[in-house]
């Protein structure tokens, strides 16, 4: 039976929703907090949703959307073009190639797991950054900014779990 | 659908597999190129990124309104508990403020009988637009925030960006309706400054850290903590006077500098129109800053052309500091 046009629409929107979510993540990043020293180590949201839906649904983030959500996190944060690009599609790349580790496992595993890669991506920006700037940037932050990346880590995961679970069955 | 053999199926695989690793590997190439266009001040990455920050200004801008007010109730809230010290505390205040409005009179009247003895010209007036906040600081990667105004309202790249309690920054890179502020304490920051007291000029340049150093002062300037730091007014961009921060250590490496704004706090600001280009002429100043204000190049081009007069601003980690022979 082929599905009807709203059916059509309704399965579309599903399924272009890891991607939306990605984009509000980001937005949630660059909202004005007001809060004394967090604009610096703000968690990298973004990179939680592009490690948890190339685990679980690679299918739903195409490479050129990994390329989008990463241009758009470097125009609004004022990052340098690209750096946060280069270092989505390497978390994407080597995410793709290890998923069959993480799929089934326990949360800890993942958790784990997404802490190895946020140290890489974290590692991959510094560097790129200090690359850019012709000048070795301060450690602290980018180690803090780590931190509370992991730290927010499982919040988001369990939401984003649920959202797979009811949106996308 | 037409039934494949499974070895049909693997090709299809394959060739599927390839394509995709071809286009990441594009891709990352795209993102490489795209750092090193930017690294090189193309106008087309500043374009694009302008364009894309105007895209969803209107989305950040309606968050970041309510969340203001939530934050006001709040602070409502604990204010109402702090009431009698904060009383006191005002009132305090209040009566030190009240010689200083005396003092501010005398200098005031004072001031405007040696204007009119010299014939004094007063510089260009200022006019100031108001624009909110949308955007936190870039955290590790820039040290800069988008505000709600652009080239609708008349901001133009190179104005000065204040608060109340002073300089926030310069705007650098304007779009039809969002613009981005750099943040004194950005790596691309050079702010024409000077000791309040002794009058002596300098460079402030931002580290992507908190604290901005001074450099490029005049040898045997004598600076101590708590000196007063203020624009200049050299090149024309910023008024003179504005208050940046205060001189908080001194060093043989560094002279760093505690800025008056706090920018995690920042909610609306101001931006000065000075009515001077001054030394953000793109014809004559290679800077950080996008190029699309560039001005139409003019048509008819001389057939000798003499060399370039360009100012130099120095890459961060190359300048010299002040104690350096």
């Amino acid at each position: 039976m082929k599905p009807g046009f709203w059916q059509r629409l309704d399965l579309w929107a599903r399924n272009i929703s890891p991607v939306g979510l990605s984009v509000v993540l980001i937005l949630l990043s660059v909202i004005p907090t007001h809060i004394p020293g967090y604009g610096s180590i703000v968690p990298q949201l973004a990179l939680m949703g592009i490690f948890h839906w190339t685990v679980f649904r690679p299918d739903l983030l195409p490479i050129i959307a990994v390329f989008a959500i990463g241009i758009l996190q470097d125009a609004l944060s004022g990052a340098p073009m690209g750096l946060n690009t280069i270092v989505y599609l390497t978390v994407f790349g080597v995410v793709l190639g290890q998923r069959r580790f993480f799929l089934g496992k326990t949360f800890w595993v993942e958790w784990l797991g997404f802490s190895i890669i946020a140290a890489g991506a974290a590692l991959q920006a510094w560097l790129l950054l200090s690359a850019y700037h012709m000048h070795v940037l301060v450690p602290g932050p980018v180690f803090f900014q780590y931190l509370m990346t992991i730290g927010f880590y499982p919040l988001l995961a369990w939401l984003m779990g649920r959202w797979q679970r009811s949106i996308l069955r | 659908m037409v039934k494949h053999g499974p070895g049909a199926q693997n090709r299809v695989d394959v060739i599927r597999n390839l394509l995709q690793r071809f286009a990441y590997l594009g891709l990352i190439l795209a993102a490489f190129a795209l750092m090193m266009l930017g690294k090189a001040e193309t106008v087309i990455v500043e374009e694009a990124r302008a364009r894309i920050n105007d895209a969803f200004a209107p989305i950040l801008e309606a968050v970041a309104e309510p969340a203001e007010t939530v934050r006001g109730y709040l602070a409502e809230a604990r204010q109402f508990l702090a009431v009698h010290e904060e009383n006191q505390r005002l009132s305090e205040e209040n009566k030190r403020l009240l010689k200083w409005q005396t003092v501010a009179r005398q200098v005031e009247s004072e001031n405007a009988v040696l204007r009119e003895l010299l014939k004094f010209e007063v510089g260009p007036q200022a006019t100031y637009k108001t624009a909110r906040v949308i955007s936190d600081d870039g955290g590790i990667f820039s040290e800069s925030m988008l505000v709600y105004a652009g080239v609708r309202e008349g901001v133009k790249n190179g104005q000065a960006v204040v608060t109340g309690e002073g300089l926030v920054g310069r705007i650098a890179g304007v779009a039809y309706r969002s613009a981005r502020i750099l943040l004194l304490s950005d790596l691309n920051s050079r702010i024409p400054v000077m000791i309040e007291s002794s009058r002596a000029r300098g460079i402030m340049i931002g580290r992507n850290e908190e604290k901005p150093i001074l450099s490029k002062l005049p040898p045997g300037t004598i600076v101590s903590p708590g000196d007063r730091i203020v624009t200049s007014g050299h090149g024309g961009a910023f008024p003179q006077g504005i208050p940046v921060g205060q001189v908080s250590s001194v060093s043989d490496k560094a002279i760093e500098v505690t800025l008056y704004v706090d920018s995690s706090r920042l909610e609306i600001v101001r931006i000065i129109d000075y009515g001077l280009d001054g030394i953000l002429d793109r014809d004559r100043l290679r800077t950080d800053l996008p190029k699309n204000d560039l001005p139409a190049k003019p048509v008819a081009q001389p057939v000798h052309t003499p060399i370039e007069m360009r100012t130099v601003v120095p890459k961060p980690g190359t300048e010299r500091r002040p104690s350096e022979p």
